[in-house]
């Protein structure tokens, strides 16, 4: 079988709107119509969302995670950057 | 045949046309071929479940003898199952329960279409919500038969052997009786002789562009809307009706 594995997808859905594409998951499907309805039926069958977005994954091209030292730790002692000093009104979510 | 006796026996076909086929298409449950695939067959399963469940408690309210939907579903005799033949055939396969669907999607989709008009507001509410997911249906089995029909060779050669077996079963998708005559006159159901032609060119369509031929052999089969059943259809209830018979009434 794995000669003859169809390509890997990855799945996105945006729950409501409003809010933005969320990566869920990958699946397996000959084409992308075959994987919107796949995602359809694997990802959605609980009202999970609106709208989907799939993607092959070997479109993806992902950071190396050798580097996350170099990549990603710099930013953690600088705290200035996070907007903590700002109160959010009542009534907004999603922030 | 009273004007009740007529809306319960058709919407009873209605329903055993979605039991019927729900559960042979659950069979594929665990043993679809990719886990993609076992989650879509299964949700179709479901999907025609649920339908059934809706046009059982209408049947049983319009009959109003106290009856259950479970007495509906699994107590019955073979004979007094009116579903139609095609549904009750084995899913043999992939090739098979894909174009069993198609046929059956096509049609059920054009049903459903006209019943959203019924005189009965029940009847309409049921059509409403099955119609759009009977579209969904269509959509995912016209998309396999294209893919199977214009893949490889295999896939073509399986897919048109289905499609040869089956056809002798598309008739009886537009039989009609006394049954019929009855809920037409009244606005109730539907006159499923006006939306053949649209069926036709439908599955003609769809099988061109999937590189299969319709089959010349004209003969055709019918009966299973007066409960003549094909062999397969025993086996099918012995497995659907084991768990009531072995143990009436009883609820999970």
């Amino acid at each position: 079988m794995s000669s003859k594995e169809w390509p890997l997808w990855e799945v996105f859905i945006r729950s409501k709107q409003g809010l933005s594409h969320k990566h869920v998951g990958s699946l397996r499907a000959a084409d992308a119509q075959m994987a919107i309805d796949n995602a359809r039926d694997v990802y959605t069958r609980r009202s999970e969302g609106i709208s989907i977005w799939v993607i092959e994954s070997k479109l993806v091209t992902a950071s190396d995670p050798d580097e996350s030292a170099e990549f990603f730790e710099p930013s953690e002692s600088k705290i200035y950057r996070h907007p903590t000093f700002y109160n959010v009104p009542d009534g907004i979510s999603h922030m | 045949m009273t004007t009740q006796e007529a809306f319960y026996n058709y919407i009873v076909r209605l329903g055993d046309d979605s039991l019927i086929l729900g559960q042979r298409i659950s069979e594929w449950c665990g043993h679809g071929p990719i886990l993609e695939e076992d989650i879509a067959l299964t949700n179709i399963a479901l999907d025609l479940i649920g339908q059934t469940n809706n046009l059982y408690e209408l049947a049983v309210s319009i009959e109003n003898k106290g009856k259950n939907i479970d007495q509906l579903a699994f107590l019955r005799l073979e004979k007094e199952y009116s579903n139609l033949l095609l549904v009750e055939q084995p899913n043999v396969d992939f090739g098979y329960t894909i174009v069993r669907q198609f046929f059956f999607d096509v049609y059920r989709k054009l049903v459903f279409e006209s019943l959203c008009n019924s005189t009965d507001e029940r009847l309409a509410g049921i059509a409403e919500k099955s119609l759009k997911e009977t579209k969904y249906h269509l959509k995912h089995s016209s998309e396999w038969v294209i893919r199977l029909g214009d893949g490889t060779e295999e896939s073509h050669r399986r897919v048109q052997e289905a499609v040869n077996t089956l056809w002798k079963f598309t008739d009886e998708l537009f039989y009609q009786d006394e049954v019929d005559q009855n809920v037409i006159e009244l606005g109730l159901g539907v006159d499923n002789s006006i939306f053949k032609a649209t069926w036709n060119t439908h599955v003609e369509q769809v099988l061109t562009e999937a590189t299969l031929t319709i089959p010349t052999n004209s003969w055709q089969h019918t009966g299973g809307r007066k409960g003549i059943h094909t062999e397969h259809f025993g086996y099918l209830l012995s497995e659907m009706q084991y768990m009531q018979r072995a143990y009436p009434n009883m609820e999970w």
